[in-house]
């Protein structure tokens, strides 16, 4: 079992970050790496990227967004209560190298939490880090304070124009790539439409573009091919090849469309999970 | 006094009907009560030199487990049986026994050969029922410890075996339930998760420790767990699948074997929404491949509610390399065999789900290295078959996690670990590796077999220093 530790709710209760004791997966992960999480033992397996980890308390941080059956139940998980299956660190970290010109993090939406430990990482080796981060509205937007300490130069946006620029995190980017500063390296983590925009924008600068994909997983090991996403034209599973990938050579639509493969069954998982919280609710 | 025996014919399996079990997941054969079973074991003529025995991977003592059930001592049936396989009741089940212990005895010439696995399948579940099995005196600790990276079948004996001689045995398992194949593989309708979790449940009885959710490679590398080990033994299956790769292979509705059987059985997305897991249910569904794994996909899509499933195979029916009795439960249930037939593409809807397969027929050419005659496209035989799902059942792969995170690990050109045969030693020093990870997907039984014989070695080393 791995206890929560600590829990907190962020753009109104929609996210939230979980410190979970998980020791053996803390002493060992890096960024850009991610856990398997189950809550119970009916429970589907997430995969969920580690926004945080702390080696000497022994813990992870998760921050996820609440859009499902398992996010949902995961909400209802308090501090002392623990998640019955953890595994990982998975997947491969990113690669961390000093470049020569500016670095660029971008984050939509609880891509925030998948991109911040890279863009601190990316500082930590040297380089001069320009973040930007994005939510649908202000109320929405996570880890600001965070991404500012990971960063040299934070740029927040919001699609409604409720906070920072008005727009998408894209806008910002173009500014940068019109700018007279080398850009050698983007980092992408998001909606899938937001890291294909990305990648279309860096692709005829030919700068280096690295995207975080969130294909889905069973079991993370390689074994099952689910995660299976064209890079390149040749499969590549993202749980043990990525899940970061060249951004230039990802079939973002390939991508998409496996994403919505079981959005009938999600759906039906969603309707009735609710109905049981309510009628545990009123009795 | 032959001839006489001869008579009676081999007893027939009680089974769930086949309109009544291709919806559902219960175990399709019921089992030999023990009035039939004694009746099927009066027909082995005890040999002197039983060829059966030189069938069996692990050398079981078959004329004497199955006199003691003629006679009606049970306990002594399975007495003989735990000498040399630790699962019997999965064994029971799932060897392939016509090409092995059951296709050299004498009594095959003439069709007819002993059940030898059905009564092997009686015997361990007698003593099941019998409730939880005495546990054996446990030998001084000798203070060595081992790990097992892997919890299948070659992991479990290796585990049973060294705990019984003393030594602390940790398993490491990447899921989060052991068992292997065992338990992510072959459906409950085959092989009940009940008596893997029993067997699981024994061995930690006897004191061996399993860590559950341990990616090895990841969570901890090999070089690691030999710093507190003495021993390692890696059994980690051959957990890769295969993909067909012709185009159109990653539309919706097209699982590998393993996502598919892994969804149905481990995560029990059969049960959805009770249990979380989702899983495509396909109304026409299409499973390429004809080995164990594509029976058990085919007959688990079945059970989920589809209304046609074909095999698409693109050799012939004497090619197939599945179990002839799960064969013969596949046609039963009213599964469609392609025979001579092969996937050249998959062709999708505007929202990218599968709902075609189309097809070229196969001729039989010339013998290829493996022997067996090489299928040779027809042209322009292509043809579509409707469908809404598809299962790809062509085999699998070594897994690299594990190799390519531990150096000194010898492999060969298709990715497995190289070990000396006589003693599952690899050529790195404290690691011995067996089953599926050095042989290439086999059979549960030869994984046991490479177990044991690796913990035999791993005991001399481990008491003697060699
Ligand atoms: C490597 C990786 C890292 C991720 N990191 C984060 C993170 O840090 N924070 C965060 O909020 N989300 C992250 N995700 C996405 C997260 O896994 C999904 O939001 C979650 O699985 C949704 O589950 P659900 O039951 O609540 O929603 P559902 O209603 O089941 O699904 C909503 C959507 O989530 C996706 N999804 C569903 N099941 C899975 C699955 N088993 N694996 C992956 N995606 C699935 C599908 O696109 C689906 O349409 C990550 C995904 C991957 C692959
Ligand atoms: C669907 C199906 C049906 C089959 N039917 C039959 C049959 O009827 N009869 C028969 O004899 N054989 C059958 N087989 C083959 C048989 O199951 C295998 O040959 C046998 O299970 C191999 O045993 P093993 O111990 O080598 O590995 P496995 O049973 O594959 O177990 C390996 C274990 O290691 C774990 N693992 C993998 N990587 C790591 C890691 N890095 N760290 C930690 N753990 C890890 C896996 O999760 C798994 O639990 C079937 C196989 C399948 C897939
Ligand atoms: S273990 Fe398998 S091969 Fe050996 S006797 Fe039993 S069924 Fe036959
Ligand atoms: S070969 Fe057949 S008849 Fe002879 S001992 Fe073995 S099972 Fe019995
Ligand atoms: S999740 Fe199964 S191979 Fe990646």
């Amino acid at each position: 079992m791995y206890e929560i530790v600590y829990r907190q709710e962020m753009a109104q209760g929609t996210v939230v970050l979980n410190v979970i004791k998980a020791p053996k997966i803390a002493a060992k992960a890096q960024p850009g790496q991610f856990v398997i999480v189950k809550a119970n033992e009916t429970g589907e397996r997430i995969p969920l990227t580690m926004a945080d980890t702390d080696p000497e308390a022994g813990t992870i941080t998760i921050i996820y967004q609440v859009v499902g059956k398992s996010t949902a139940l995961f909400k209802t998980l308090q501090v002392g209560d623990a998640y019955q299956d953890v595994l990982g660190p998975l997947g491969k970290p990113t690669h961390i190298e000093r470049y020569a010109g500016i670095v660029i993090c971008i984050g939509g939406g609880t891509g925030v939490a998948v991109v911040h430990p890279i863009t601190r990482a990316f500082k930590n080796a040297g380089n001069h880090v320009v973040a930007i981060i994005g939510a649908r509205t202000k109320d929405l937007l996570i880890l600001e304070d965070k991404m500012l300490d990971a960063s040299h130069e934070l740029q927040v946006c919001t699609d409604d124009g409720s906070y920072g620029h008005h727009g998408f995190v894209t806008d910002v980017l173009q500014q940068y790539l019109n700018g007279s500063r080398p850009v050698s390296m983007v980092v992408a983590a998001g909606p899938v439409p937001m890291m294909k925009r990305v990648a279309a924008m860096t692709k005829p600068h030919s700068i280096p573009t690295m995207v975080s994909l969130n294909a889905i997983m069973i079991d993370g090991t390689g074994m099952c091919g689910g995660c299976r996403v064209s890079v390149d034209g040749t499969n590549r599973f993202t749980c043990v090849d990525g899940p970061e990938f060249d951004g230039h050579q990802v079939d973002f639509d390939g991508l998409m469309q496996r994403l919505s493969a079981y959005r009938q069954q999600e759906q039906q998982a969603m309707e009735l999970f609710a109905h049981e919280c309510k009628l545990r609710n009123l009795t | 006094m032959g001839d006489k025996k001869d008579r009676i014919p081999r007893q027939p399996m009680p089974e769930q009907p086949p309109e009544q079990r291709r919806r559902n997941f219960d175990e399709v054969p019921l089992g030999y009560p023990p009035e039939i079973a004694q009746r099927e074991a009066g027909r082995c003529l005890q040999c002197k030199n039983p060829a059966c025995v030189s069938g069996c991977p692990v050398g079981i003592d078959i004329p004497r487990f199955i006199r003691h059930i003629r006679e009606g001592d049970f306990t002594k049936a399975i007495a003989t049986l735990k000498e040399k396989t630790a699962l019997p009741a999965v064994c029971g089940r799932v060897c392939p026994q016509e090409v092995q212990c059951e296709q050299r005895c004498v009594l095959a010439k003439s069709g007819e050969a002993v059940a030898i696995g059905r009564l092997e399948r009686f015997a361990a579940d007698i003593d099941r029922a019998h409730g939880s099995p005495l546990l054996p005196e446990l030998p001084k600790p000798t203070g060595k410890s081992v790990g097992i990276v892997g919890s299948g079948p070659a992991g479990l004996t290796v585990a049973g075996d060294l705990i019984l001689k003393g030594h602390a045995v940790t398993v490491y398992e990447a899921f989060h339930k052991a068992g292997g194949v065992l338990v992510y593989g072959i459906p409950e309708f085959r092989l009940p998760k009940a008596i893997v979790q029993e067997e699981v449940g024994y061995l930690e009885k006897l004191g061996v420790c399993f860590e559950l959710n341990a990616v090895i490679g990841r969570t901890e590398t090999v070089d690691e767990l030999l710093a507190r080990h003495d021993a390692v033994f890696i059994a980690v299956g051959a957990g890769l699948p295969t993909f067909l790769g012709v185009p159109g292979e990653n539309l919706i509705g097209i699982y590998s074997a393993n996502e598919y059987l892994t969804r149905s059985n481990l995560m029990k997305a059969y049960l959805f929404p009770q249990y979380d897991t989702p899983i495509v249910r396909g109304t026409n569904v299409v499973v390429v491949g004809a080995g164990n794994v594509a029976m058990d996909a085919a007959r688990t899509a079945l059970r989920l509610g589809a209304e046609r499933v074909t095999i698409v195979y693109r050799r012939s029916r004497n090619e197939m390399p599945a179990r002839a009795e799960e064969i013969h439960h596949a046609e039963e249930e009213g599964i469609v065999f392609e025979l001579l037939t092969a996937p050249v593409r998959f062709l999708g809807d505007t929202a990218g789900r599968v709902n075609a397969v189309e097809c070229i027929r196969m001729r039989l050419g010339e013998p290829d290295e493996s022997g067996r005659r090489r299928p040779v496209p027809i042209e322009g035989s292509n043809f579509h078959i409707e469908t809404d799902m598809v299962v790809i059942a062509v085999g699998a792969g070594a897994n690299p996690l594990i190799t390519s995170t531990t150096p000194g690990l010898a492999v060969n050109k298709r990715g497995y670990i190289i070990v000396d045969p006589q003693t599952g030693k690899t050529r790195k020093p404290r690691v011995w590796a067996g089953g599926d990870i050095v042989t290439g997907q086999a059979t549960v039984i030869l994984a046991m077999g490479a177990g044991r014989i690796a913990a035999t070695s791993i005991h001399q080393y481990l008491t003697l220093g060699w």
